[in-house]
């Protein structure tokens, strides 16, 4: 044993031999296998050109976006164990958040997180319209990656109505107004007089856009409800599905970008 | 001083201000590009900023705890674009002495593995990332204003940040235009972008000389609208969405004169001098007839000019069109604003009975 220190004493126990079947990455059959043979780590390639791992190239924008992502899902489901989603109990809740968790950062993390994610999406976005990179062929991840960016503002829009203070009411109400104007489906919008057979009105303020996002016509307690399951299920689990398809599609057009 | 950065700061003079030092930097990106530029302007612009920081409006409205995200913003956007252009300068002026892009060298295009290259970066800015969370969310707490209130409204009542730029478009345009239209056209304008830009250089590498039209398009849009207007709807909208300048004091009772004017009192009541057709569509018939001219004219005419020649026969009459059509969608926004600055102009076709003003 002399001469051998105490990581490769745990090297060379059966537990850790049992986790990872390969030895250390220090050879290039072991770097292979530590990449290929981790669930985490085989988003990656084995191997990649030099250029894509250099950060002026990448900024590492794409990978903080996932990791705040992660981290957001992380705090998430942390602060929906304190929340309950009422007008009776949302605000008291987040009250009391404040108040009996002493150094409690996590509702900080979770918010300030939200808004780097928006920035951190911008910035991805800026550097691959900057390197050409959703040229042939990866113009199709180029739209999911769009479609990814208006998720990350929906989930950051719905989760602003949670706290149910005055600043969140008030933030969505400008924002669903909207939703009223919309052309043809929206009662203030053009067109939505059009639809009226005699007295019939077909587009009112009981049934249009604005209504389905709100379950009202006004920010009440079913648009708590409803913003608070869009926020913490339905569009993380769509999220979810569309950054599988955008790494995925990411390693089959043929990695991070570099010159053809 | 402060008086003048005030006066500066309205979007009538601002805007165009800093339009024109987008297209500055763009047409002399070689020399912004260069280190000694950036430590030029990290010289004059960070005593100014301590400056601007002594002054008690500018210090609250900056250090509102839900306006940090958007100092962030603008700080992580300046580098990144000053670093954008550093890059390409240092690119094309390689491909100008007729070398290969840096990336396209011999040694870059070498594979490289992932353990430890790429995994060890990742880690290094994942730690970071982490500790600059958690350090900002020391410092700066999660802000909760008074319990909901659906009987009193906040003045002004403003959109979460990143919408800012949507709600400051509603001072030009009505929300159907300013909330649903435009927002799609920006969604459905970046999906399409690798459809229509069939230019095959500047794949994987830095460049500004290669796609000069590409990128001056999209960081126009990207900066001179979207950032800008998020910057203006935040710091310099107050009570009523009434201008103040990052220095002026949020006063309440400040009086804005509106005495916007449609076109189509401008047409009959001030040219003709007649009372106003009772007619809807011959009431508002010269802003349909401009608007048409606008929509259906101009791509025809940009497509037989030489420019549109050009563009056709790279890429195709269908692309050409969808192009021209995005791209007036996306300078609709800045001519509505020069109108309402020259002319005062409100709606071009003003048809409230029909919730339809353009």
């Amino acid at each position: 044993m002399a001469g051998k220190g105490i990581a490769d004493y745990v090297r060379g126990t059966q537990v850790w031999k049992s986790i990872f079947r390969h030895g250390p990455p220090e050879n290039a059959r072991n770097r292979a296998a530590v990449v290929a043979g981790n669930v985490f780590l085989h988003l990656h390639p084995i191997k990649l050109k030099k250029s894509g791992v250099q950060l002026g190239y990448t900024w590492c924008m794409g990978g903080l976006t996932f990791f705040i992502f992660l981290a957001l899902t992380v705090t998430g489901v942390l602060l929906m164990f304190y929340y309950r989603p009422t007008a009776e109990y949302a605000y008291n809740d987040i009250i009391a958040l404040k108040e009996h968790v002493p150094l409690g950062i996590m509702r900080e993390i979770h918010r300030w997180g939200a808004h780097a994610m928006v920035i951190t999406v911008w910035l991805h976005m800026f550097r691959v319209f900057m390197t050409g990179s959703y040229k042939p062929p990866r113009e199709f991840n180029w739209g999911v990656g769009v479609i990814l960016l208006v998720l990350t503002l929906l989930l950051s829009f719905t989760g602003y109505l949670l706290p149910w203070d005055q600043l969140a009411i008030w933030a969505i109400t400008v924002g669903s107004n909207m939703a009223k104007a919309t052309p043809f489906m929206g009662h203030g919008g053009p067109g939505a007089a059009l639809a009226q057979i005699g007295d019939f009105v077909m587009v009112s303020d009981k049934n249009d856009v604005r209504f389905q996002l709100l379950a009202g016509r006004f920010v009440g307690e079913p648009a708590l409800l409803r913003f608070y399951i869009l926020h913490c299920v339905f569009i993380p689990c769509i999220v979810a599905v569309l950054i599988a398809i955008h790494f995925w599609r990411i390693r089959k057009d043929g990695g991070i970008s570099a010159p053809l | 001083m402060k008086e003048i950065i005030n006066w500066m700061a309205e979007p009538i003079r601002s805007f165009p201000t800093f339009a024109i030092l987008f297209f500055l930097m763009l047409k002399h990106y070689k020399t912004v590009g260069t280190k000694k530029f950036a430590y030029i302007s990290l010289a004059v612009f960070f005593p100014a900023i301590c400056w601007f920081c002594a002054d008690p409006n500018f210090i609250k409205i900056i250090l509102w705890p839900d306006n940090i995200p958007i100092n962030i913003l603008i700080i992580t956007i300046t580098f990144f674009t000053w670093l954008t252009l550093y890059k390409c300068a240092e690119n094309d002026n390689r491909i100008e002495a007729g070398q290969l892009p840096l990336e396209a060298l011999p040694e870059n295009r070498e594979k490289v593995w992932s353990w430890p290259n790429l995994v060890y970066t990742e880690l290094f800015m994942i730690i970071a990332c982490t500790i600059f969370l958690i350090v900002w969310a020391i410092i700066f707490k999660a802000p909760l204003e008074e319990p909901a209130n659906p009987t009193w409204a906040p003045n002004p009542a403003k959109a979460p940040w990143y919408f800012l730029g949507l709600q400051e478009m509603l001072v030009y345009f009505d929300p159907w235009m300013a909330g649903v239209v435009l927002p799609v056209i920006i969604l459905v304008g970046l999906i399409l972008i690798p459809y229509i830009d069939t230019n095959p250089k500047g794949n994987g590498y830095y460049t500004f000389a290669e796609r000069k039209m590409a990128i001056t398009g999209f960081m126009f849009g990207w900066l001179v609208l979207w950032i800008y207007l998020i910057i203006v709807g935040t710091f310099l909208r107050g009570p009523n969405w009434t201008f103040y300048g990052p220095f002026e004091f949020w006063d309440f009772h400040k009086v804005e004169p509106m005495y916007n004017v449609n076109l189509s009192e401008y047409f009959w009541i001030k040219i003709f001098n007649t009372p106003m057709p009772t007619s809807l569509i011959l009431r508002e018939i010269p802003g349909i007839i401009i608007t048409v001219i606008y929509l259906l004219m101009i791509p025809p005419i940009i497509g037989a000019t030489k420019f549109g020649k050009k563009i056709i026969e790279k890429s195709g009459q269908i692309r050409f069109y969808i192009f021209v059509m995005l791209v007036l969608g996306m300078t609709s926004l800045p001519i509505k604003m020069i109108l309402r600055w020259l002319f005062d102009l409100k709606y071009i076709i003003a048809l409230p009975e029909w919730e339809l003003n353009l």
